[in-house]
């Protein structure tokens, strides 16, 4: 790998530091803290709590320490340098010639997301602390939630696929371990069991996905990276080396999909995340707002070159990604509508944001999507801490929107200003977060050749505005109703909301089931107001409305494709990159990299376009924003305020809309068709076959089986045991015995004679050497 | 080379040796023996390292010489013991192991 043309350059070594050097820390704190919280969490103050909530503000910090010191690093390298991500590796087992590595991969996607993920958990933490005051299982949630946070940020950072999928499988085993939380609950226990269960269904993907990489880069990436097939780096070099198979790419591609469509909720697989929504609120803001399901939108982003090369992303028109995140945007969006549960509706535009992170990731805007898990994970937390916010003060624990929520704007005025800036953020609606990010997937979507999915966007832009708006009015605008009016059979809200309610803490409730609605406390709302503020802001750190300068995300966080070789200089600190710059000549075939590949050269992400901003096409979609709002404010007023005889039982009087209607409230008959046809025609039919089989077959086989054991045994205990096996052990006791008897005079005691019986064995043996030997 | 020398010398310190084994009563006498043995095989190891011109024999013979060491010291260890407890160190008399 040492061949220098005339063009190559000596470049100043990257700068670093140790943030970025021992990133690897980040979830080690956490995974040392569940350890400390399972073992001596009972015995500490505060129950184990300030261990979960130490250790996550700890990963915060050193995140955040990595993040500052990335950032130094890329402003350290010219524009069209490649910024070498910080990887190290160490061997963790071997077997049979395979190599499985544990080490970090620290690049700008990785601390984004790491920086993400240890502050929604630390302010999920600090919520909990008032949220889940008095629970019975409180260690173990606290337990719980640290490992799981410490999963997503292994899986962040890993440098290969088997460290990928290890913090991928700690996160499945953890939400499922959260969201039945209140097992006791039947339909709790029934949700953890399909979360677990659909998402296993997508793991299966992962792993032959993961396989298939290996099998296929492995002699690729040893012989010209040295690195093994599992890693990272390697796979994403090796599938724009235009060494691949398409084939194979291609199917490795879309197993690696299937996973990302059972953790992220994507349509067919999203059916498990609005019925997660049974775990404590917190669970609900962390595993399915901003961490867990955003995993697979990551594994997306990390893995993109493969992605990008196997489903021909810069064809156009459309592929796998881009139809699957066009579906779920609008089904899921369609499903918000008819929910009572806020929760629900918070769960299906969890999923409907996370279609255009697809999306946009299968339209070749890699940074918008990215982007928008960064901006998505503040105002959805947001929101989620928000409507535990509202049932934990002011509804009693009920998280229906019709019959216990409404009017609350006026008791909880700190929720509702942190809940409307999350919703206008959520819409998209300008100087908020969600402009600059969703907008620029939808921008980007449509300038890289995926027209019709750019209208779709549109679409789910609309019906994300109306939605929201229909949520928000019920919850804070027109009457108060049921337990939010202060008036609510506390025993009733109970028995009609259980699925979601916090059945172990009945005592402490009573405490205040009698005072009438009121705003949350500090821990609560503190949250609150810090992830408000955030959803406000952070999109001004790309801010492509206002140019260049403002691109900050671009800058930091786009790997930047060009070719490098790498050449470690040895002894000192850092290292430098030798970069063998693209040849710019007329004419040179353009790869994936942007630029005529070297042959030398090793080229680690593709060169992705992007869209110029024009206002005028951002104004179409703040109209469309604007509409939505406004038709679903009208709408809303009339039929929940005014009753109006025209809208009331609308659905009951026109068929189209009342099948329409039947349709969503039964979420497309999705699950029952999984119950009922799949679980029906596939396993029933398989249990009875092996209920046959076990009666019939195996049993009448071992009965005969037993039979004739027994009449076997009874002739051989007469025959071989008496007889052949007691004969011959008496026999030989006697023949040792007389042989005994017969040597007793050789054992005289004399160590002479010892000695010279010890030399004629000798000499007899080397006697019959040698005779041997000649 | 003579070698034959050589090992006609091992020869007879090996028989010299044996014969001490298994004629004295003296259990001195005997580990004396026993060296005469072992330094015989030293003479034959070294005769043919010599012979053959490789470092082998030379140590094994090293070797040789250092478990001598040792098994004097654990043999006159033995002889001491025998002698405080016998008041005596003729062989002949030591047979409690007769069988």
């Amino acid at each position: 790998m040492n061949i220098f043309s005339g063009e190559t350059e000596v470049l100043a070594p990257l700068a670093t530091g140790w943030f970025l050097e021992n990133a690897w820390l980040i979830p080690v704190i956490p995974a040392i803290a569940f350890a400390l919280i399972i073992l001596i969490g009972k015995r500490l103050p505060m129950k184990g709590s300030e261990l979960g909530v130490l250790s996550m503000f700890g990963s915060l910090v050193l995140s955040a320490g990595a993040g500052y010191q990335w950032i130094q690093r890329t402003n350290s390298a010219t524009e069209e340098q490649f910024v070498a991500p910080v990887i190290k590796s160490w061997n963790w087992w071997q077997s049979g010639g395979f190599e499985f590595g544990i080490g970090q991969h620290i690049d700008g996607l990785s601390v984004l997301v790491l920086f993400v993920v240890a502050f929604i958990s630390t302010l999920v933490q600090v919520y909990s602390l008032e949220y889940l005051r008095g629970d019975r299982r409180y260690t173990h949630f606290f337990a719980a939630l640290t490992l799981f946070s410490g999963g997503m940020l292994a899986m962040v950072l890993a440098d290969n696929t088997i460290l990928f999928l290890l913090g991928w499988e700690i996160m499945g085993l953890c939400s499922f371990m959260l969201i039945g939380h209140w097992w006791e609950e039947d339909a709790n226990s029934r949700a953890a069991l399909k979360a677990f269960f659909t998402v296993r269904t997508g793991d299966m993907g992962l792993l032959v996905g993961i396989s298939m990489l290996y099998f296929a880069a492995n002699d690729w990436t040893q012989e010209n990276l040295g690195l093994s097939g599992f890693s990272i780096r390697g796979i994403s070099a090796w599938a724009l080396s235009g060494e691949p198979n398409s084939t194979v790419i291609m199917i490795a591609a879309i197993a690696l999909f299937i996973a990302c469509i059972g953790k992220s909720g994507q349509f067919p697989l999203h059916t498990w995340l609005p019925d997660a929504m049974a775990g404590p609120t917190p669970v609900s803001s962390l595993l399915h707002s901003s961490t867990m399901v955003v995993a697979g939108v990551f594994l997306v982003a990390r893995l993109y070159p493969v992605f990008y090369v196997g489903l021909d992303i810069p064809g156009g028109g459309g592929n796998l990604i881009v139809i699957i995140g066009g579906i779920t945007i609008v089904i899921s969006a369609a499903l918000a509508f008819v929910q009572n549960d806020i929760k629900r509706v918070l769960a299906y535009s969890t999923v409907s944001q996370l279609g255009y992170m697809m999306l946009g990731l299968g339209a070749g805007a890699w940074l918008p999507a990215v982007f928008h898990i960064f901006t998505h994970a503040f105002f959805k937390a947001c929101l989620f801490l928000g409507a535990g916010s509202i049932s934990h003060s002011a509804s009693h624990h009920s998280f229906d929107m019709k019959k216990d929520m409404g009017g609350l704007r006026k008791v909880m005025p700190i929720t509702f200003v942190t809940w409307i800036v999350s919703t206008l953020a959520l819409c998209g609606v300008f100087p908020f977060s969600g402009f600059f990010s969703k907008d620029e997937i939808i921008d980007n979507v449509g300038y890289n050749g995926y027209n019709t999915f750019m209208i779709i966007g549109l679409v789910g832009a609309f019906m994300t505005a109306a939605y929201m708006t229909r949520a928000t009015y019920l919850t804070f605008f027109g009457e108060p109703r049921g337990a939010s009016a202060g008036h609510a059979d506390h025993g009733d809200a109970h028995a009609s909301h259980d699925a979601h309610d916090n059945h172990d803490s009945h005592d402490n409730h009573d405490a205040h089931s009698a005072s009438t609605p009121h705003e949350s406390g500090l821990l609560i709302t503190v949250p609150l107001m810090i992830l408000a503020v955030l959803a406000m802001s952070s999109g001004f750190l790309n801010a492509t409305p206002f140019g260049e300068s403002w691109e900050r995300m671009k800058l930091w966080v786009e790997p930047r494709p060009a070719e490098v070789i790498e050449e470690t200089h040895s002894g000192g600190p850092g290292e430098s990159l030798i970069i063998n710059l693209p040849s710019s000549e007329e004419g040179a075939a353009k790869t994936v990299c942007g630029s005529a590949q070297p042959e030398s050269g090793v080229c680690y992400a593709p060169k992705l376009k992007h869209a110029p901003f024009k206002w005028s096409k951002a104004m179409i979609s703040m109209v469309i924003v604007f509409l939505g709002i406004a038709i679903s404010w009208i709408l809303s007023m009339l039929l929940f305020t005014k009753r109006d005889p025209r809208l009331v039982g609308l659905t009951q009087r026109v068929k189209v809309l009342g099948f329409g209607h039947k349709l969503l409230v039964n979420k497309y008959y999705l699950d029952d068709f999984y119950e009922k046809v799949i679980v029906r025609t596939v396993a029933y039919p398989i249990s009875r076959a092996a209920y046959w089989f076990n009666q019939n077959i195996l049993d009448g086989i071992l009965h005969s089986f037993a039979n004739n054991t027994r009449k076997i045994s009874e002739w051989v205990y007469k025959n071989v045991d008496q007889r052949v096996v007691d004969g011959t052990v008496n026999n030989s006791a006697t023949f040792t015995k007389s042989v005994g008897t017969a040597a007793q005079p050789s054992q005289s005691g004399k160590v002479s004679q010892y000695g010279a019986l010890l030399f004629s064995a000798a000499a007899v043996a080397a006697l019959v050497l040698v005779i041997i030997n000649t | 080379m003579f070698v034959n020398q050589f090992l006609f010398l091992a020869a007879v310190l090996f028989c010299i040796g044996v014969y001490g084994v298994v004629a004295r009563k003296n259990a001195v006498l005997m580990l004396m023996s026993i060296e005469l043995i072992l330094n015989s095989v030293n003479i034959n190891l070294l005769t043919f390292a010599l012979r053959n011109g490789s470092p082998d024999g030379h140590t094994f013979a090293l070797y040789i010489i250092a478990v001598a060491a040792a098994e004097v010291g654990v043999g006159l260890g033995l002889v001491l013991l025998v002698y405080r407890n016998k008041k005596t160190i003729s062989l002949d008399d030591l047979s409690e192991m007769r069988g």
